[in-house]
């Protein structure tokens, strides 16, 4: 790691004029990510700022009935909130596939929205091309081992993808991202917060430099809704995800009222499928239906030598994923 | 890293003189190695040597912090640089190398500490982020001379070969029976999976998980 000076941040709005006041101070939370990338020379900050003790750790239920997750909320305590194991199982679900026990007491909410990606060749600085870590050299990935790399949304600059799976039950989840800075609070839709790589891969969310996540807020959901969190991977456990699927579907009788769909592991960010979702809208829950749902969802994908397999392992994925929702199989 | 730990480090009785540890002995030959400078390996390591090539062009400034860190029962204070990680500090500050380094990336659990009774990776904590905090190691949990059960189970079940991982898998072990997460064979397994064992002691590793849950059940 190269030298830093470290700070405890006892005050949030302190924490906002530290952090706007110094372009090359980083926020430090769980660290699982940041201090690995540190480690690896990928992440240089001359300066942390530790918020992981600032108030931001609660998970409380919101009047109009939905729930808001503080930014420091850990993963672990996220998915064992009564609330979330009662009305977004879904979440829950995606936490607890991802990372390990150990890593997940550590990871927090906010840091979890703002992980980076896992290709190789954005982690090693030993690879010279990357356009996420030095902008302009070019993408290793695109011609180098891709079978982890994006099918749909990618760019010729950048193949990366978003490895979170809490950010794909957000996305199907409709969550809305609150953050402060010195100017004062305002909200992000999920789907505007991180971002397509187009020719900026090094900008991979749509926050401010000067500004600090404080809580995520999940809109209310039908108590009749159903949901299932999907995610296929080289080992049972503890690796990043192939694909996932993360669905909430509504049904009245058969037919199905509202669907929500988002992939991961497919793309730079995790990937709501409005086209899937109008392909059942309204239709009756089949597994027909569902895999024209997952072949407009992945109409326009791209593979690459190594990834191909993705397109079609996505569908499958995306149809067990309602399959299961819906118990029709 | 295939030996056993209940048996004495081989010794061939040429380089290694009487009454010396073998962590004595790899401590000597690294500083040797280092030349007539002499640095010990943890000083050249908190001078960020290592990453001089890399942060010359970035490196902000190098800063001494002094904390207290509360660690099985006792507290120590220490003057670290801000880089240190709990798993250093406790490794080659403190003495306490019963945590090991694995993969010092948080991806093979060998470095499993608890903090506040949770299990977390210190490859990957700041030993400055822990000011305050209890932070129980292998080292701290036998009460007085009786060995906690998980440790009394692992040894029952024979759950390790080289023994490398063992330290690692018994802090997360302790805390997975705390969680409620070790109900079931499958429940055990996947609740462990922040736990790799290269010699592929699972087998065990689950049989004596599985004793200790059921020896802690017939207690309550």
């Amino acid at each position: 790691m190269t030298p830093f000076t470290y700070s405890r941040e006892t005050d949030l709005a302190q924490a906002t004029q530290h952090l706007a006041g110094n372009p090359r101070a980083k926020l430090l939370g769980g660290g699982t990510n940041l201090i690995d990338l540190m480690k690896m020379g990928v992440e240089t900050p001359a300066q942390l700022l530790d918020i992981h003790r600032l108030p931001l750790a609660q998970i409380e239920a919101l009047p109009d009935g939905g729930i808001r997750i503080g930014a420091m909320a850990r993963n672990s305590d996220t998915a064992e909130h009564p609330l979330v194991i009662k009305n977004y199982p879904l979440l829950r679900e995606a936490l607890l596939a991802g990372a390990s026990p150990q890593l997940r007491n550590m990871a927090t909410t906010g840091g979890n929205l703002l992980q980076r990606t896992r290709c190789p060749y954005f982690y090693d600085p030993a690879f010279s091309q990357c356009n996420k870590r030095r902008p302009g050299s070019g993408c290793g990935a695109l011609q180098g081992y891709n079978r982890m790399h994006a099918i749909l949304g990618q760019s010729e600059h950048c193949i990366a993808v978003h490895p979170s799976d809490m950010c794909v039950a957000m996305a199907a989840l409709e969550a809305v991202i609150r953050v402060r800075s010195g100017k004062g609070e305002r909200q992000i839709a999920f789907e505007d917060f991180h971002r397509l790589p187009g020719d900026t891969p090094e900008k991979e969310t749509n926050l401010a430099p000067d500004e600090i996540i404080t809580a995520v807020d999940l809109p209310p959901l039908s108590s009749s809704a159903r949901s299932h969190y999907l995610k296929i991977r080289d080992r049972a456990s503890y690796a990043f995800a192939l694909v996932s699927a993360g669905v909430v579907v509504e049904l009245e009788g058969k037919q199905i009222k509202m669907a929500r769909v988002a992939l991961g592991g497919v793309a730079h960010k995790p990937w709501r499928s409005r086209e899937a979702e109008q392909a059942m809208q309204g239709k009756e829950a089949t597994p027909d239906v569902f895999r024209q749902a997952a072949e407009a969802a992945l109409a326009g994908a791209k593979g690459y030598e190594f990834n191909r397999f993705k397109i079609e392992l996505a569908k499958r994925c995306l149809v067990r994923a309602l399959n299961v929702a819906t118990a029709i199989a | 890293m295939c030996e056993s730990p209940s048996e004495n480090p081989p010794n061939d009785g040429r380089a290694e003189a009487p009454g010396q540890t073998r962590r004595q002995f790899v401590t000597r030959v690294a500083v040797t190695a280092v030349g007539a400078t002499a640095i010990p390996a943890v000083m050249q390591y908190e001078a960020g040597a290592t990453d001089a090539a890399a942060g010359a062009a970035h490196s902000g400034a190098v800063q001494k912090i002094d904390i207290k860190l509360r660690i099985n029962g006792s507290e120590h204070a220490l003057a670290i640089d801000s880089r240190t990680t709990l798993l250093d500090a406790l490794r080659d500050r403190l003495g306490l190398t019963g945590s090991k380094k694995g993969c010092d990336h948080g991806q093979c659990g060998a470095c499993t500490v608890l903090v506040n009774g949770r299990r977390i990776n210190s490859c990957l904590t700041l030993a400055a982020m822990l000011e305050g905090d209890e932070i129980t190691t292998i080292e701290g949990l036998a009460q007085d001379s009786a060995l906690h059960p998980v440790q009394e189970a692992f040894i029952k079940h024979d759950a390790f070969q080289c023994g490398y991982c063992t330290s690692g898998q018994i802090c997360s072990a302790v805390a997975l029976l705390k969680e409620d997460h070790a109900r079931t064979d499958d429940e055990i397994r996947e609740w462990m999976s922040g736990n790799l064992c290269r010699c592929g002691a699972y087998t065990n590793i689950v049989a004596a998980i599985r004793e200790a849950r059921e020896k802690k059940a017939a207690a309550l």
